[in-house]
């Protein structure tokens, strides 16, 4: 794999996340992080929209009208999210209830709109479906360190199994309730953008 | 490129019918497993409210089916408490849901005198839909809840013991409450405060009520409210007393208790 290549598929997991840098996809990242088994199914169907529609637009973008292009997206990932919808609801029917309207929701996430329009349209199907691969794991990775910390800090447990026995079932733990509400992960991205700016001072702005 | 409107058109076309394919395929080809899956998860919350599985236990589809094979659904008349039959093959919750709305198989809240409904469960059946357990040693009834929370509407299962005096047990199979507050109605130190109380006093009160966190005093009746979730709680509380109340259940628990 050349240089340019690799920094297609590794960029967006730190330098350039599409959710902590670009503060795309934050409604879901929100929404779906109060445990983590929720975050691991939203993200795998991220991951499978996000390089499906990235694919299939690439390989259609020589075909797609300019006047019309948006629209064709639309359609292209509308479809893919109502299958991986479809999906979820067949084999992990638990979840899928879970995520409820989140996995719907897909259809408006900023990042695949913007990975369509930004790179899929303009470059080869190759590179495309690499650039949703690591956009998507972008945002899976945050998504997977938001839901670990929420769920872990929030209800004493990792993907159902109790870490903390928290003091409502007789233990020692003090669940800490602002991670389980919105505000909490609000917090912990908020946090998670600071320690990478810090890492990094290219993700800085110019004065 | 410049594209000529007919190639633009066509290429909408074309996309939209490729599109529809796609979705309808799987719309299709899933929708066995995916109505399978929702009847399965409705069967084993009323198997667990009624205390016939554990909490959290997933039975096979095999296994739920021979368990629903001591459970009968029947419907009474909401009015007289009546038995009106048993339900049809296939009649369930979402059906009987659909029926309160139907104009002549259900009747507004607002339509009944003197009754409040604070968490505007909306709509009642005429005719209510009651599962009746017949296992030995775990005979009892089970009732479908519903009512507004916070967010959204919780629907659930009530069980009683066979008497019809006392609740066995309370589940949600779907609500949309906040994770963590509203949302542990999920949580099974919660439910398992419901198992035993008394729904009427000796006089025929109807006595069960959700209070505020820790505010439960009365062992036989009370059940504690979730902290911080204190508008699910009330609402909760206030469905639960309407549905088994003169206007829901009250008819038919009258016409029933004792009968064993």
């Amino acid at each position: 794999m050349d240089k340019k290549t690799r920094k297609v598929l590794v960029d967006p997991l730190h330098i350039n996340n599409p959710v902590t840098l670009q503060v795309l996809g934050i409604c879901s990242a929100l929404a779906v992080t109060t445990k983590l088994e929720t975050a691991v199914v939203m993200s795998a169907a991220l991951t499978f929209v996000l390089v499906g529609s990235n694919t299939v637009i690439s390989a259609l973008r020589n075909l797609i009208p300019g006047s019309v292009r948006i629209i064709v997206q639309l359609a292209v990932i509308a479809s893919l999210v109502i299958v991986a919808d479809q999906v979820l609801k067949a084999f992990v029917y638990d979840v899928s209830k879970q995520l409820s309207v989140f996995v719907g929701l897909i259809i408006t996430n900023c990042i695949v709109m913007g990975r369509a329009e930004a790179f899929a349209m303009a470059n080869p199907v190759g590179k495309s479906a690499l650039d949703g691969l690591g956009n998507a794991l972008g945002y899976s990775l945050l998504l997977l360190v938001v839901g670990f910390c929420r769920e872990l800090f929030g209800s004493g447990k990792i993907l159902g199994h109790t870490v903390f026995e928290t003091v409502n079932n007789g233990g020692w733990y003090q669940p800490n309730g602002l991670l389980v509400l919105s505000p909490g992960a609000f917090f912990l991205i908020g946090l998670i953008i600071w320690i990478q700016r810090t890492i990094s001072p290219s993700m800085q702005e110019k004065e | 490129m410049e594209f000529s409107n007919k190639y633009i058109v066509g290429f909408a076309l074309v996309v939209c019918l490729v599109c529809s394919l796609v979705v309808s395929l799987f719309a299709v080809g899933l929708g066995e497993r995916q109505d399978a899956n929702k009847r399965l998860d409705l069967q084993t919350n009323i198997l667990a409210v009624a205390g016939l599985i554990e909490e959290g236990q997933h039975p096979s589809p095999a296994e739920v089916a021979k368990m629903f094979e001591s459970i009968s659904a029947d419907l009474y008349d909401r009015r007289t408490g009546e038995r009106v039959g048993p339900a049809p093959a296939g009649y369930d919750v979402a059906a009987l849901m659909a029926d309160a709305k139907t104009p002549g198989k259900g009747t507004p809240t607002s339509a009944v005198d003197g009754l409040e409904d604070p968490s505007r469960v909306g709509f009642l059946p005429d005719r209510l839909l009651v599962f009746h357990v017949t296992v030995p040693g775990k005979e009892g009834w089970v009732l479908p809840i519903w009512g507004n929370g916070l967010w959204s509407t919780l629907k659930g299962f009530l069980a009683l013991e066979e008497n019809l005096q006392r609740i066995r047990g309370i589940t949600f199979y779907e609500h949309g409450e906040t994770p963590g507050l509203g949302g542990e109605v999920d949580n099974p130190r919660w439910k398992a405060q419901w198992r035993g109380k008394r729904i009427f006093d000796d006089a025929g009160a109807l006595r069960i009520e959700v209070t505020k966190a820790g505010k439960a005093a009365d062992p036989d009746f009370q059940v504690d409210g979730i902290s911080g979730a204190t508008i699910t709680s009330r609402s909760v509380n206030n469905f639960v007393r309407l549905w088994l109340g003169e206007a829901g259940y009250g008819a038919f628990l009258r016409a029933n208790t004792g009968r064993a």
